[in-house]
Parts: C-alpha cells; structure tokens; sequence
C-alpha cells in the first residue's frame, strides 16, 4: 500500500481510535474508541464516508505529518493550530494535503481530545474487529516520530466543507440519568449535585476525570457494596465521595457507587472539558433523553451540519486544486472572524 | 432478596440478584444470563453476567425499555433455570509465597494458619470464575471460606506481575496483564488469561473452575519455559 501517513513528530499522547470494540463486556474489556466519538462522527462527516474508519486522537498536542500521496483530511474535536506549509488552517473543515507539504499541528487552544481524520481512514491491522489502542488492555501504543500508518483507499472526493456547529470544548451544562445505586444518595446530595458547579480536576486521561469544587458526597453501606458492571459515563463516587465521570477506557466493573450516568450525547463535553472548565449536571428522564436520542440520529446516524467553507460560490470553480486549497484557508478566517 | 431489575442510564438494564457476595445468587446471575443471552430480546446488543446480576446493553435506537423489562420478569418467573453445571475444569500450576507471593506471610497470620497451611487451604478445593471483568479476561474467583474474608491493603501495590495470585474478601485473581492492586499478592502463575493475537484470546468463562496446583521454583521455570503463555496450565470439559 503506497498511501502513507509519515508521522515526522508527535505529541506524547497520539493514538490511534475509532468507534472501538463494543461486544466484550462479559470479557472484561470496555468497549474504548474514540474519547469524544461526536468529533469522531464529524471527521466522517466532512470527509462524506463511512463510519467506522480509524483516525489520530491528539490529546492536547498533535503533531507534524506528511503524506506519500494526495490525502483528504478533516480537522475536528478540540481546536488545535493547525497549518499546511505554514499556511493556517480552518478547525473542523476539511483540507487537501500533497506529498512534500508538511501537516502541523501544535498544541491544544480549547478542549483535550483533537482528531486528524484522513480520507479513507488508518488502516493498521485491526485487533480483535477495532484499530483502535486501549493502552489499559495492552492493545496498541502511542504513535511516535517514524511511525508510517497506512492510509486505505479513498471512496470519496471534496474538500473544503466546515461544520455548521463545530466544538464542544470548554465544559458546559451536561444531561444525567439515574443509575442502579442513584437511590442509595440522599435527595439533599442528589439535590447537591446538581446544583454544584464542578470543575474539571487535573486527574483524568481516557479512563476518566476527576471531578473538583464540591463537599465530599456520602453514600450509606459503600464499602460493603458488590462490584457491577461499569459503563462510560457512569459517575462514580470515590472512597473520599468526590465525583469520577467515567469515560471510553475505563474499566469494566467498578465497586463505587455511582449517583448517576451522562447521556451519552453529552459525554464530549466532559471529554472535552480541560482541568479547569466548569461542568454542570441536570437529571432528566430516561423518556426526554431517548427522544433526543433518536431526532439526533434520523436513519441511525449521528446528523452532522456542514456547509461550504468558502461563501462565495465564484471561488469554488475546483475543489481538488491546490490554488483553492489556499483560498479555502483565506475563506475560512473570514468566515471564522 | 428478590431479584430487582434496575435501569441504568440511557441503554442499560441490570437484573440485580444480590448487592452482596453470595454464591447462589452467582450460580443464578449465570444461570440467567445463559438463557438470555440464547434468546436475545429484541433491542438487546449484550448480556453481561457479573458477580452479582446480569447487565444488558441496549441499542438506544431501537430497544423498548419497558418490553424488555416485561419480558425479563416473564423470564425471572419461569423457575425451569436450574444452576450451570461447571462445563471446564483448569488446573493452573502456581508457586507461592517468598519474591513470587510476598504477601503470603500476612494473609496467613490474618486467615490464622502458618504460610504452609495457609497455601494448601487456598488449593484445598477448585475456585469457581464468578465473573469475568474489570480487565481484559480477569476471572473474580471464589467463594472461599469465611476465615478468608480479609479485607483489601490499606495501600495499593503498584505493579503485581501477570500472572499473579491475589486474594480479598473470600476471592482470588489470576492477574491477566500488569496490574495496580490493593489486593494480596500470594503466589504467581505463568497462566496469561488474555492473549490479544490468539485465536481465543480470553481464556476462562464465568462457570468455570480453577484448580490451583502448588509447585516449587524449578518446576515453575520449566513450566514457563515450555509453555510461555500457559505456564503449564491444562483444561477438560468436565460436563455439557
């Protein structure tokens, strides 16, 4: 296979990831993926292909690229610089890369988790149906200068669509359901919960993040409680009763309880959220959830908005062409200012 | 207690058979499990067994909560689910105490038997795979006695090697991989129970049993010479 992508550099925590190995939670082994899957759905998106395809998550700082032959890309999840021969490109859009140009991409500017995803997807040699590394489980590693992962083929063509909404960085208001153990808080805690306004500790990584700013929450019988199994999202309350929100690396059975479970739409605000961001939580009923659930993913696809990067139709006589790759990136700072 | 059945987010239901330790309600979460996951209710992607229950992971897009609900108290109500029989038993060499189980000494004395008899206690019977989780093919094993109802170190040990034989609160583990643990570290095995490559890369089942065979540092080397991932370990089908 000649389509290569040559990693020239990296930052320490570049791993491959796609939508993960759902199916072996009666082995012990979580389902993984893509921490923040949304940024994952919107790569496939702007690159108009099939899910499933693997990508590079960049956890706070990306890296520098070169590809062998002609690659799309889509630049999405948490903003990162980003520039083509030095030339700055537009987050969440989609871009054409040439052999002996050179893909940067610096360090996190919202946000943890950023995602390269590449016309055609990384084509590693997957490992139990998924490329994607579980550091945890032993499966894959880091993505380090010298790497060369090859690229499958492109089934598709275009460039130069952005997201109608990118981003989900910076922490936000997040939606929660109950949980088996949920009734074993007070309704005073329960209350507490919801009200407080946590920050994102330091402590976190694809398994989970620690949850600061509130008084220790107490449950009654904890120590004695049986381990059950554990999902991402599920918020766990530690021995010290402060919050853990589980994401897609964690383990598979936990003894903690936990007061209650992330909808899984809004689990990328909380991958997302850096130390310091302010997340809050809000119950709402298994009901109101699943119908959202569902509009969100008319034909069972997660619905992502694009447009076109450039405004002016005149501009976009080719879209392959290396000519308009520049004039998309002039296009996307006007649209961005 | 009488089984509950809890909702768990946006796409998971547990069958909740016992929030403590208990054998039969084990025997039964797997009992439960098996028939269920022979006849998967529509919208169901998962059945997982645990120590305690069965979890079912639903496809959100298509799984009617409360038809499936329904139809699991249907299935709590058919009393034809007997136990599983164990259907495989390993017989997994293991060398303990001294560099190989450094914590032998303290759970004996906490157990209230010398190392010696302490170790042959812990071989005395099979350990049955409860539940297979936390990570990647790691078998929580037990019941084992009462006396054996010690409690997990106050510290964490950072690194107990693949392989090793932990016990707390009446269980035992076979570490899969490297891992940080709280529990006893008693003995080591050359027995890998998840082998990512391999063909059947998990090795043990929830219903399974475990014979734990004591051998002295030499044979332990040989074994793992000869049979890296195994360590010399052997199975039979003991039942259907």
């Amino acid at each position: 296979m000649n389509r290569m992508l040559e990693i020239l550099s990296a930052g320490p925590a570049v791993t491959v990831q796609d939508e993960g190995r759902p199916g072996y939670l009666a082995f012990g082994l979580s389902r993984g993926g893509a921490a923040d899957w949304l940024a994952l759905a919107e790569g496939v998106a702007l690159l108009g292909q099939g899910p499933g395809l693997a990508a590079l998550e960049m956890a706070g700082f990306g890296g520098t690229f070169a590809v062998t032959e002609p690659i799309r890309i889509a630049l999405t999840g948490a903003p990162m610089r980003a520039a083509l021969d030095g030339v700055s490109l537009v987050w969440n859009a989609s871009h054409l890369v040439l052999p002996g140009q050179r893909l940067s991409i610096g360090a996190v500017e919202a946000g943890v988790y950023g995602y390269l995803s590449l016309g055609g997807g990384i084509a590693t040699g997957p490992v139990l149906g998924s490329r994607a590394a579980h550091l945890t489980a032993g499966l894959g590693r880091c993505i380090a200068a010298g790497d060369r992962l090859p690229i499958g083929p492109d089934g598709g063509a275009g460039v130069g669509l952005r997201l109608e909404a990118g981003g989900h960085a910076g922490g936000g208001k997040v939606r929660i359901l109950p949980t088996a153990q949920t009734a074993m808080f007070s309704p005073e805690d329960r209350a507490r919960f919801e009200a407080t306004v946590f920050r994102r500790d330091a402590a976190g990584n694809r398994q989970g993040v620690r949850l600061a700013g509130a008084e220790p929450f107490a449950t009654a019988g904890q120590r004695s409680l049986l381990s059950e199994i554990v999902e991402p999202g599920d918020i766990q309350m530690t021995g010290e009763g402060v919050p853990y929100v589980l994401l897609a690396e964690c383990q598979t059975m936990g003894g903690y309880p936990r007061i209650a479970s992330v909808v899984p739409d809004d689990l990328p605000f909380v991958a997302q959220a850096a130390p310091g961001d302010s997340l809050r939580f809000r119950f709402v009923t298994l009901e109101e959830a699943l119908a959202d659930h569902r509009a969100r993913r008319p034909g069972g696809k997660p619905r992502v908005a694009t447009r076109r990067l450039l405004r002016d139709p005149r501009e976009m006589a080719d879209l392959l062409s290396y000519q308009l790759i520049s004039g998309v990136t002039d296009g996307g700072r006007e649209g961005e200012a | 207690m009488a089984p509950r059945i809890l909702r768990m987010g946006l796409a998971g239901i547990l069958v909740q058979f016992s929030d403590r330790l208990d054998d039969a309600a084990n025997r039964r979460a797997l009992a439960f499990g098996a028939r269920l996951a022979a006849a998967l209710p529509e919208g169901v992607e998962e059945v997982v067994p645990s120590l305690g229950g069965v979890y079912l992971r639903l496809d959100p897009l298509r799984a009617d909560h409360a038809a499936i609900e329904a139809r699991l108290r249907l299935l709590l109500d058919d009393k034809a689910s007997a136990a599983v029989a164990p259907a495989r038993r390993w017989t997994v060499p293991a060398v303990f105490g001294g560099a190989s189980g450094p914590d032998l000494d303290a759970v004996a004395s906490a157990v209230g038997l010398g190392a010696d008899e302490a170790m042959a206690d812990l071989v005395a019977r099979p350990l049955r795979v409860m539940a297979i989780g936390f990570a990647p093919g790691l078998p929580y094993m037990g019941i084992l006695p009462d006396r054996w109802n010690i409690p997990r170190k106050a510290g964490l040990t950072p690194k107990v090697p693949a392989g090793g034989v932990v016990v707390a609160v009446r269980q035992a583990i076979i570490f899969p991989t490297d891992t940080p643990t709280g529990w006893w570290h008693v003995g080591q095995t050359g027995f890998r129970g998840f082998r990512p490559g391999a063909e059947e890369p998990f090795l043990l089942r929830p219903g399974d049993e475990v014979q734990l065979r004591p051998v002295g540092q030499e044979e332990f080397r040989a074994l793992g010479a000869e049979d890296p991932d195994g360590g010399g370990a052997s199975v039979e089908v003991v039942s259907k």
